[in-house]
């Protein structure tokens, strides 16, 4: 009896050093964006509650007085379109990959994957002189021609491995009810994948939301800027930080990001692993 | 009744469906790929149009530069200390999780806070954890009477100048990385976990292992591909990553304290225009991505296998 | 309904020679069974035959037309997977109308076809329901519903029944011959079960290796098997063989008794060392052995026999068979 105790007990408690390990920060930063700045600015005070009462002034601050409001609509624009050329792109080359390509069709597969191994950290030099030359500088169509490099290549693998999943006699009977292939693709396949394409368009939509060195080498116009570059260079103006805005900033955008991935992370790994023919 | 042309049509739906994915890829990817070795022997810079090409003076020139040096040990350094930790602490966090508790949902959502929030705002949320006055954490540390008097036992300070001090800097940088890596790594393993067939499990049981010895006889054997793939995703996320570095130190302490190849990179293009050394830099990255890409590619392979 | 021929069919997928040579001529409103064990080339025959593979060789005409370049859905089959390859996402309504709405039938057209064949399959109450509902053997109906609804010219079948629990196959097989009587179309039935392929085929094809190595009806395979292949694979248990000289003189189960019961004058005597009795119920098998040769008899239980006697067995003459030990091939009488 006492060894389970002891056991609860140690399993609580080594879980739960990691949960605070894991959140603090977030904690952190939700106390700091209602903390009044006269308690907050003081070393002394207790910085894991509120020596005052809470403010909404950074939040005012925040959404009225910067360009936050501008970064998350940025932000959301290159996503959205970002998504669907991404679709647009990633869905009928896994199609073909998955069931029209035969043997080849796994090596190139695998090939389109491996491109994602090329990073944005080395990309982003070539791809500077490109979009310098194409006139896109300081534009956000440079972010939605460039970030399809990274989401395209996940996102062809995801699907690749849904379609994959789906037995090839539900279309062939398809073919003999009288589809032809295309028909095939648009009356069963894709219906029956909604949940793996649903899945896909949040994942490339959390791949947008990261990228920080596109948005920080080509966008130098503050209006113009995304969530994840704005946030520093609005808020932190040579020595001086905003700090409450700071944090409710970063922490407005991180939830609904975090919650949409949380909600989707067991299908995009079961999703990767699928691609590789390992459950 | 009109011939449908089905088979042959099949290959070439095949090829004419890949032909927006390839086009994408060559000219957005493999394009600049190649560029970036060009510009790597070149003296290209953003401003001018044209360059030319100068051969091995921009690798020469790097390979004397202090800042280069450094970059190259502290993105090793960073990277491998990081996997290290990570593994570990995944292993320990994914036997606790694959166990049923009430609250795991919520347990779970905060665990993978680190990774499913975006990368730049966590960073942000570290620069005011690590700051040089208002650390939370240096507060506790006072509150426990641990730091702030001539004695204590991080020292007479009353800050730790998480990142000021050039030592504590990569240590942060570090701490950050594992931060976010852990749930990922985590969710990666317990699903390498639950793949291990019960009956294997059960079978051990009946024979008489124990946990330890079912823990390297079995489970990490079968998990070896598993950890594999934790530790090559881990190794390429750390190896390239530049965000972490920026917001946290833009590569500081000065000189170059906590400097990586990408922030150099990063910088020598960016801000000192200078396409050709930004190149040179950031193609240090190549032996690594080429040995990860052949053992990714040889994973698949035994894996298509079993 | 429509007749279909096979002349020459070969289909090879690099080295491995799925179907090597098959001539084959269905008549209308036959009920042919392709039999054979699993990589006998039997469901890659029906796939020629469907579409849904290109021969490397060879010609399929289907009433007399030409259909090896012809798309599935232009061939006017319907197929039934064994796996039913019901459209998950589908009521059991529009699983069945499915083919009629792509062909842009009319509203009440279709509706009163995919009734027509509910009712025939006896699934009329399932209509709104979704396929992960409904059980094994209702999908199967589904399946089935949905592929008569067109009236296609020929209906293929691969092995629709193996994924029904044993008890429900009888009836399964029982109502599906019963319909395929009554609606008359022409059809091709892969199995392995050779029970289910005598119970329902108007002729049965065995095949082994890609080629057909016998055609005829339920009793001509069992009685006069053309070689040792189709003499061993048809019949439970299978047919016992004694090599004597370089010929396998066989004889079924059935055919193996004590000689007392075996009166005709024409019979062979055997001494037989019986080692094993297995009481079945309603019959006995009994193994033993004759010189080496390992034997069996089906003797119906109103007969005892001892496990470890000897006694006299016989068989009559006209029920001994004669095949080739080198090619397997029947010796004729």
């Amino acid at each position: 009896m006492l060894k389970r105790i002891v056991k609860g007990c140690g399993f609580y408690g080594v879980l739960s050093l990691f949960i605070m390990f894991s959140a603090v920060p977030f904690y952190i930063m939700l106390i700091t964006m209602f903390k009044r700045n006269h308690d907050l600015l003081d070393p002394n005070n207790n910085p894991f509650i509120f020596n005052e009462p809470p403010t909404l002034q950074h939040l005012d601050l925040l959404l009225h007085q910067t360009q936050y409001p501008v970064f998350l609509l940025n932000t959301l624009l290159v996503g959205v379109l970002v998504v669907l050329i991404t679709v647009l792109l990633a869905l009928p080359a896994a199609y073909s990959l998955a069931r029209l390509a035969g043997g080849w069709g796994e090596m190139v597969g695998v090939g389109i994957f491996l491109t994602y191994l090329v990073p944005p950290t080395l990309l982003f030099i070539p791809l500077s002189r490109i979009v310098a030359d194409l006139g896109l500088q300081n534009s956000l169509w440079a972010l939605v021609l460039i970030y399809p490099t990274f989401t395209v290549p996940f996102c062809t693998w995801l699907l690749m491995g849904f379609f994959k999943s789906i037995p090839r006699d539900i279309e062939e009977q398809a073919l003999i009810d009288g589809c032809s292939r295309l028909g095939a693709f648009f009356r069963i396949l894709l219906p029956i994948s909604v949940p793996g394409i649903i899945t896909v368009i949040v994942f490339a939509f959390t791949l947008v939301v990261n990228e920080y060195i596109y948005a920080l080498a080509f966008i130098q116009e503050s209006g113009r800027k995304t969530i994840g570059i704005g946030l520093t260079t609005e808020l932190i103006r040579g020595d001086v930080f905003y700090w409450g805005a700071l944090m409710g900033g970063a922490l407005l955008a991180s939830i609904p990001v975090a919650i949409l991935y949380t909600i989707f992370l067991d299908r995009i790994i079961s999703g990767l692993n699928m691609g590789t023919g390992r459950q | 009744m009109r011939q449908g042309h089905l088979f042959h049509s099949d290959r070439l739906t095949a090829l004419a469906l890949l032909v927006p994915v390839v086009t994408y890829i060559v000219a957005f990817i493999g394009f600049p790929f190649v560029m970036s070795f060009v510009y790597s022997i070149s003296d290209a810079t953003i401003g001018d149009p044209h360059f030319s090409i100068i051969g091995m003076r921009n690798f020469r020139e790097m390979l004397q530069d202090e800042a280069f040096r450094t970059s190259l040990a502290n993105t090793f350094i960073f990277t491998f200390v990081s996997i290290g930790l990570v593994v570990v602490l995944a292993h320990i966090l994914a036997e606790l999780l694959i166990r049923e508790f009430p609250g795991k949902w919520i347990a779970r959502f905060l665990l993978m806070l680190p990774w499913t929030a975006p990368i730049a705002l966590g960073a942000i949320g570290f620069l005011w954890f690590m700051d040089s006055v208002y650390s939370p954490f240096d507060w506790l540390l006072r509150k426990a009477g641990l730091l702030g008097h001539p004695g204590d036992l991080f020292g007479p300070m009353s800050n730790l100048y998480w990142l000021a001090r050039p030592g504590l800097a990569m240590a942060s940088v570090i701490l950050v990385h594992v931060w976010r890596l852990l749930p990922l790594a985590t969710v990666i393993l317990i699903a390498g976990l639950n793949s291990i067939p019960r009956e294997i499990v059960e079978a051990a049981q009946i024979d008489g292992a124990g946990y330890f010895r079912r823990l390297f006889h079995i489970t990490l054997p079968l998990l070896f591909p598993v950890i594999g793939v934790t530790i090559l995703f881990s190794v390429f996320f750390t190896f390239t990553d530049m965000t972490v570095v920026w917001i946290l130190t833009k590569g500081g302490p000065p000189p170059h304290a906590t400097q990586v190849l990408a922030s150099l990179a990063f910088l020598k293009t960016i801000q000192g225009g200078d396409l050709a050394q930004g190149a040179a830099v950031a193609l240090f990255f190549f032996p690594v991505l080429a040995g990860i890409a052949a053992i990714v590619l040889r994973l698949v392979k035994k894996a298509v296998v079993v | 309904m429509a007749n279909v021929r096979f002349t020459g069919l070969k289909k090879h997928f690099g080295p491995v020679r799925a179907v090597d040579g098959v001539d084959l001529e269905i008549a209308d409103g036959e009920f042919l069974v392709l039999l054979g064990p699993s990589g006998s080339g039997k469901t890659t025959l029906m796939r020629l035959c469907a579409g849904l593979d290109e021969p490397t060789a060879g010609s399929i005409f289907i009433d007399g037309e030409l259909v090896n370049d012809v798309a599935p859905r232009k061939r006017g089959i319907a197929m039934v997977f064994q796996s039913y390859a019901l459209y998950p996402h589908k009521t059991v309504f529009k699983n069945i109308a499915f083919p009629l709405s792509v062909e842009g039938l009319p509203r009440n057209e279709i509706l009163s076809k995919v009734e027509w064949a509910a009712n025939l399959l006896g699934i009329g109450h399932l209509l709104e329901r979704m396929p992960s509902r409904i059980s094994g053997g209702e999908r199967q109906r589904v399946a089935i519903a949905r592929a008569l609804v067109r009236r296609p010219r020929v209906l293929l079948m691969d092995e629709p029944l193996s994924n029904l629990d044993a008890k429900v196959r009888h009836t399964a097989r029982d109502e599906l011959k019963k319909f395929q009587r009554e609606i008359g179309v022409t059809t091709i039935y892969v199995t392995h079960d050779q029970v289910e392929a005598m119970g329902l085929g108007d002729r049965i094809a065995v095949m082994n290796d890609g080629c057909i190595r016998q055609i005829g009806s339920p009793d001509e395979i069992y009685q006069e098997p053309s070689d040792t292949f189709v003499a061993g694979f048809v019949g439970i248990p299978p047919m016992n063989f004694m090599e004597e000289s370089g010929v396998l003189t066989g004889f079924r189960p059935e055919t193996f008794l004590p000689a007392r019961l075996v009166d005709d004058h024409e019979r062979r005597i055997f001494r037989f060392r019986i080692e094993r009795v297995e009481h079945l119920g309603s019959y006995n098998l009994v193994y033993g052995k004759v010189g080496e040769a390992l034997l069996i008899a089906n003797l119906s239980v109103r007969h005892e026999v001892r496990e470890g006697t000897e006694e006299d067995f016989a068989v009559r003459l006209t029920d001994l068979r004669y095949y080739d030990r080198a090619t397997g091939r029947r010796i004729p009488p």
